[in-house]
């Protein structure tokens, strides 16, 4: 049989699974950050009692409540979109990522929405107290959501703690423990959580430098930018250390997806990092139309290969090795993988066979064929078409740099932030302030750069080596997910509009006044 | 203690899990039910925007509970979802529109400069309300009368055409519509919603001309909700059921198999017309004795109504979603669920359920312990939708 896949569908998918993921993590960071920085604010407001930090921490909680609603109006799509979209997938690997989607809804989901509530409507109905633990539990909550959704994530791009079952067609989980504390799974939360920590001090520092700058609220601007610089100081380090870890994580996990960051087509020892680079145009490969090499660029000589392995010496594989094979490193080449992918994926159906003829001799056999080969199951779905195996790799690079250089930026500018306000120069400082404002745009592309090169550089894989996204993908008619798409687009560009718009009329009308608690 | 269990107890207990969930969620879709009244009992801005204050309050219960049961239903059913969530993709896909709409709405319908306007802020409530009850209420309808789907895992096996579960109609689950007794049960839903609505709403707004509307709703709510109801129900009791064989695992029609699924499991059946009392004495005691605490009654009967409607469906060896492309291709708890481990570790996470329940209780009563006035609409203090 040689029919033709039909790509256009699982292009379509990835791209409806694309909108909804990128504008869903519009919202999300910023409430994640937001959280913790308003229970910090509380806490300063029940600790001395003096009602201008009561006046901060409700301006911040109106901005979390506007970006907070449509943070889960985003949200439930994607819960969904497991099974409407990537129905396969669902049952592939549902016996190890529905359980962290169900702890999420248990156990973080209710104690974010119903503390919410008390944060909210509480002020008057619960005392101090009762209310500023409140507001921690939302900031612990929203965080600990974060958690489960980002090991189920890590699972695919690790995927570890499971066994498959030739009988039930699906791995099935081994061990919580393993899946939970994989190397992956940390490096994910940590830099993920620390990352939207520090997107949230970068607003909070921007819309205060608006105030100063118009000479606004020049007290309530003063103090949030003191405790969301001193806030993003520490999580932007944090952030750093954590995104150094989730690179040497990719690289020995995920060696395409690393060489991918770099643009590093032929591996070396000693291999240098590229810190800036411009790709060509041209395909450096023609067969491979994601390939390209470098028109410009400045390399920090042996790095890469310190960065990956802590070790100079260490051989970096590049695209080719990896897709031709490289004896000397033991590295298998794509047309191997994809032989023993098959030999795993027919065994499976022979297993079925011989059960149903109740041959236990060729059940077993057919069953030590797959465990041999199961490792590389998912390249069996390649035999047409390994070029596919080879993520895009301008995209990877652009959005790895972007965000790694911004990254090393909002560090600087938190230290020279708390540097003037140290100085009490923060408000006289025009040229900061401005910097402050335009930093907001740039904390977002940064973050979504983050999510680009996690997502885009794993291609082709959902579940990394085990399961292609034309393995995963539901049977729908081509048409169904483009309209679904395109209603998406409109639905939530709308509401995008609608938020940026009430947020910027509430950034306008200022913290209001009111008496004490 | 759960890894001692047999799987079938563990594939049962996540069953009564389920359904639970399901059951609270329909509960508290009274928030859905009051958003489509919010014009019939408010006539004023203020009777309105009381109307929308006391149920913004509770809304994302209302969504967090959806959440969690789609994430448990995925956890310990995957093969249901991945087979209808895939494959009656419009009618999720309207279903997940519904509340996408609901979730910004409370928060932005009177912000100023919020691009849409008030009015079409409330429309979203409403069409939510409407949509996302009859849709959800139709879809579990599906349950009992079985839909279009085949399923096979070793499609995994071909390279060119991989996916386990198939829709075998072009109208990928919008033909449950064309079933009257799927719709029945939407209906159902629906008003049993706007009945919650209405005493969650007498409960906790304080207002005598929202009261007075509220006793008229109830009459054009309650009877067409009983209407639908005993339809759906003496319809599902008379009718032939899937049946499962417990030793081969082959799915047969059963003549009466709801009906015996009720006798046969006693508890079920107590559960089931005390639920029923519960609603029907919820919403008497509000129209003849103008009980405002009606909503507890009707609450909890919804609770247990749902809880054992939907026990009837999956234990019992009964099949639970149907297929009316291939029999034998119908989902049993035993043929769709995760496997031992996964269940046994979700089981202990369950276990934090009571824990969950008690802080919420303490949430709402400190939130609700007095009804909502005119006056607290004035208040500066406070977070106002």
């Amino acid at each position: 049989m040689t029919e033709a896949f039909d790509y256009s569908l699982i292009d379509w998918s990835r791209a409806q699974f694309a909108l909804t993921a990128m504008y869903h993590w519009i919202f999300v960071p910023l409430t994640l950050g937001l959280g913790f920085i308003m229970a910090i604010m509380e806490t300063i407001y029940v600790r001395t009692g003096n009602p201008e930090w009561k006046r901060i921490t409700k301006f911040w909680m109106t901005i979390f409540g506007i970006n907070f609603a449509i943070g889960v109006a985003t949200g439930i799509i994607l819960e969904f979109e497991f099974g409407t979209n990537w129905s396969n997938y669902s049952w592939f690997v549902g016996d190890i990522f529905g359980a962290p989607l169900a702890i999420e809804g248990i156990m973080a989901f209710f104690l974010e929405s119903t503390f919410i509530a008390v944060m909210f409507f509480g002020w008057n109905k619960v005392s101090k107290k009762f209310h500023l633990v409140s507001t921690w539990l939302v900031a612990f909550g929203a965080s600990l959501s974060a958690l489960w959704i980002l090991v189920a994530n890590a699972w695919m791009q690790l995927p570890v703690g499971m066994k498959f079952n030739p009988e039930t067609a699906r791995n099935e989980m081994h061990n919580f423990w393993d899946v939970l504390l994989s190397p992956m799974a940390v490096s994910k939360f940590t830099h993920t959580i620390s990352s939207s920590y520090l997107l949230a001090a970068i607003v909070v520092i921007g819309i205060s430098s608006w105030y100063l700058l118009r000479k606004r609220h020049i007290v309530f601007a003063k103090r949030s930018i003191v405790v969301a610089a001193v806030f993003g100081l520490i999580t932007s380090i944090f952030t750093i250390l954590t995104g150094d870890y989730s690179a040497r994580v990719v690289a020995q996990n995920q060696p395409m997806k690393f060489a991918a960051f770099e643009g590093l087509y032929v591996g070396q020892t000693r291999a240098p990092l590229v810190a800036i680079g411009v790709m060509s145009t041209s395909p450096e490969d023609p067969d491979n139309e994601n390939i390209k090499d470098f028109v410009f660029k400045i390399e920090i000589p042996n790095f890469l290969s310190y960065m990956a392995f802590q070790d100079i010496n260490a051989f970096v594989p590049g695209i080719r090795d990896l897709m031709e094979g490289n004896e000397k490193y033991n590295i298998l080449s794509a047309a191997e993988k994809i032989a023993r992918g098959k030999l795993a994926i027919d065994a499976l159906a022979e297993f079925k066979l011989a059960k149903e003829a109740q041959d236990q001799a060729k059940m077993d056999e057919a069953r030590q064929i797959l465990d041999e080969n199961f490792q590389y199951f998912g390249y069996g779905y390649f035999v047409d078409d390994p070029s596919r195996l080879v993520p895009s790799v301008p995209i990877t690079f652009y959005s790895f740099h972007i965000m790694v250089a911004l990254g090393m930026w909002f560090m600087m500018f938190f230290a020279i932030v708390l540097l003037l306000v140290y100085k009490g120069k923060i408000s006289q400082s025009k040229f900061w302030l401005t910097i402050g404002i335009v930093n907001i745009p740039l904390a977002y592309i940064a973050s979504q750069s983050g999510w680009i090169t996690a997502e885009m550089g794993r291609q082709p894989w959902v579940i990394q080596d085990l399961m292609p996204t034309m393995a995963a993908v539901s049977r729908l008619d081509t048409n169904a997910v483009i309209t679904t798409f395109i209603l998406f687009g409109v639905v939530f560009t709308t509401l995008l509009i609608a938020e940026l718009k009430i947020m910027f009329k509430q950034i306008k009308i200022g913290p209001k006044q009111e008496g004490g608690h | 203690m759960f890894e001692t269990f047999e799987l079938y107890t563990l594939q049962q207990y996540w069953w009564i899990i389920i359904s639970l969930l399901a059951s609270l969620l329909v509960f508290l879709m009274f928030v859905q039910g009051g958003q489509t009244l919010i014009y019939q009992l408010g006539k004023t801005e203020t009777e309105r925007s009381l109307i929308i204050n006391t149920l913004g309050r509770k809304w994302e219960l209302t969504f967090t509970t959806l959440v969690t049961f789609g994430g448990a239903f995925f956890a310990s059913f995957p093969l249901f979802y991945s087979t209808s969530f895939g494959g009656a993709y419009w009618v999720w896909m309207a279903i997940l529109f519904a509340f996408v709409i609901q979730a910004i709405s409370y928060e932005y319908r009177t912000k100023p400069a919020n691009f849409l306007g008030r009015k079409t802020y409330e429309v979203f409530l409403f069409l939510n309300g409407l949509l996302g009850t009859i849709l959800i209420g139709t879809a579990v309808g599906t349950f009992f009368n079985g839909a279009n789907f085949s399923v096979d895992k070793m499609n995994l096996t071909n390279i060119y055409d991989s996916a386990i579960s198939r829709w075998e109609t072009p109208f990928h689950g919008l033909e449950a519509v064309l079933n009257i007794h799927n719709v029945a049960l939407g209906l159902s839903v629906f008003f049993l919603a706007r009945v919650l609505g209405i005493l969650y709403i007498v409960n906790s707004v304080n207002e005598e001309n929202i009261l007075v509307r509220a006793r008229r709703q109830m009459w054009n709510n309650a009877v067409p909700f009983l209407v639908f109801f005993l339809y759906f129900v003496i319809y599902l009791l008379l009718k032939q059921g899937f049946a499962v064989n417990p030793e081969t695992g082959e799915i047969f029609m059963e003549k009466y198999k709801y009906l015996h699924n009720l006798l046969q499991m006693p508890v079920v059946l107590i559960l089931f017309l005390a639920g029923v009392a519960g609603v029907l004495y919820g919403i008497s005691s509000f129209l003849f004795c103008r009980s405002r605490k009606a909503i507890w009654f009707g609450g909890a009967g919804t609770v247990l109504a749902v809880f054992s409607l939907l026990l009837i469906a999956g234990l019992n060896s009964t099949a639970y979603y149907p297929s009316l492309h291939n029999l034998q291709h119908s989902l049993t708890i035993r043929n769709s669920s995760s496997s031992h481990y996964t269940l046994t570790a979700m089981s202990y996470v369950s276990l934090f359920v009571p824990v969950v329940i008690a802080y919420i209780y303490v949430a709402w009563k400190s939130i609700n312990n007095k009804p909502i006035e005119k006056s607290d609409l004035d208040d500066d203090s406070s977070h106002i939708y």
